[in-house]
C-alpha cells in the first residue's frame, strides 16, 4: 500500500503541483486538501507547501491559520500525524501555533532564490528516516521572509530538545542560530524554509530532497527520480 | 457607540528590523546623517461598536494579542481616536 499524502492548498499556494509531482514519482498517492475543507480523513501525512497563502496579508501565514482545513491539520498533528510545512507552509505552522517562533523579512531585504547547503542537525523527526545526524544536504531556498526568530528561552529549548532539524552552512537570511528548519517536541511536525521538492532530480541541481520526502512516503533514500 | 481605533504594530525591541535597517542605511545618501534606530511597522485603523472607549480599547487589544500582531516579534499599541 502506498502512502497517501495530503497537500494543502490555500488561495495563493503555488508549490502544490511541484510537491505532488515529486511525491508521485516517489510512489506516493497524493490528495489536494482544499483550505475550505474541514475533513482530511484518510491521509497518512500532510504537507503544507510553499506559496503566498491568502496573499500573505497582515503577516505570512496569519490568515491561513483561520482556514477550516487548519483545524483538521491541528487535530491530525495533535494525534501524532506527520505534518511538514515547506517555506510558506513553515510560516503557516508558526502562525497556527504548531511550531514556536516566527519568520520575518530576510536581513538585507532581498528575495533569495539559491541553492543552500544544510546540515541535518536532528534526525529524530518525520524527515529523518533515511538520514544520519550531520549529513550535508543541498536544497534550494526561495523566500523573502525566511529569517527565523524566537525568544532566547525558546532557542535554548529547541537546542536542548533536538528540535533544530536543519541549519544553513552559510546563513543566507539572518536566521537566529542559522536555523533553516525546526520540529515540535514530538518530532511529528516539521517546518523548513528550503524546498525539498525542488531537489528531486539531477536536472534540478540536487537529488538530496528525495531522502527527506521518502521519509514521509516510506521509500529509501537511494530511490532515484 | 462607534469608535475609531488606531493600532500601531512595531517590531519588538531586540528583534532585528531589516526594513528599518535598510532605510537607516539609505538616509545618509540624502544628507540625513543624524537619524538612527529606524523601525518600520504598520498602522491598522478600524471602527468598533462598543459601550465605551475603554471597552473599545479592550476589544481591540484582544484582537492584537490574538491576531493583529504576532507577540513573538511585534508590539502593538491601541489608541481610541
Amino acid at each position: 500500500m502506498s502512502k497517501v499524502i495530503g497537500v494543502v492548498r490555500f488561495p495563493g499556494t503555488n508549490c502544490e503541483f511541484d510537491t505532488i509531482d515529486a511525491l508521485q514519482i516517489l510512489g506516493a498517492e497524493t490528495k489536494i486538501l482544499w483550505h475550505g475543507d474541514r475533513d482530511i480523513a484518510n491521509v497518512d501525512s500532510v504537507i503544507i507547501p510553499g506559496g503566498f497563502a491568502h496573499g500573505d496579508y497582515l503577516r505570512c501565514g496569519a490568515i491561513a491559520r483561520f482556514s477550516p482545513v487548519m483545524d483538521a491539520v491541528k487535530s491530525f498533528a495533535k494525534d501524532g500525524g506527520p505534518v511538514l510545512g515547506i517555506c510558506n507552509g513553515f510560516q503557516v505552522l508558526t502562525e497556527a501555533g504548531l511550531l514556536p517562533g516566527a519568520l520575518q523579512k530576510n536581513v538585507g531585504m532581498k528575495f533569495l532564490c539559491s541553492m543552500q547547503t544544510l546540515e541535518f542537525v536532528s534526525t529524530s523527526n518525520i524527515l529523518g528516516a533515511n538520514a544520519l545526524q550531520g549529513d550535508s544536504l543541498r536544497i534550494p531556498i526561495n523566500h523573502f521572509e525566511g529569517n527565523y526568530v524566537c525568544e532566547e528561552r525558546v532557542l535554548k529549548e529547541l537546542e536542548e530538545r533536538n528540535q533544530i532539524v536543519f541549519r544553513y552552512a552559510e546563513n543566507p537570511n539572518g536566521s537566529i542560530a542559522d536555523i533553516a528548519g525546526i520540529s515540535n517536541l514530538e518530532g511529528n511536525v516539521v517546518g523548513m524554509m528550503p524546498h525539498p521538492e525542488r531537489a528531486t532530480s539531477p536536472l534540478l541541481g540536487s537529488t538530496d530532497g528525495i531522502a527527506l520526502l521518502n521519509s514521509l512516503v516510506g521509500g529509501s533514500a537511494a530511490q532515484s527520480v | 457607540m462607534r469608535f475609531e481605533v488606531k493600532v500601531e504594530v512595531v517590531p519588538r525591541d531586540g528583534i532585528a528590523n531589516p526594513e528599518g535597517a535598510t532605510i537607516e542605511r539609505a538616509l545618509p545618501a540624502l544628507g540625513f546623517v543624524n537619524a538612527g534606530n529606524v523601525r518600520v511597522g504598520k498602522v491598522i485603523q478600524l471602527q468598533v461598536e462598543a459601550e465605551s472607549a475603554e471597552s473599545a480599547e479592550r476589544v481591540v487589544e484582544d484582537m492584537c494579542n490574538r491576531f493583529l500582531s504576532n507577540p513573538v516579534i511585534e508590539n502593538a499599541t491601541v489608541e481610541v481616536l
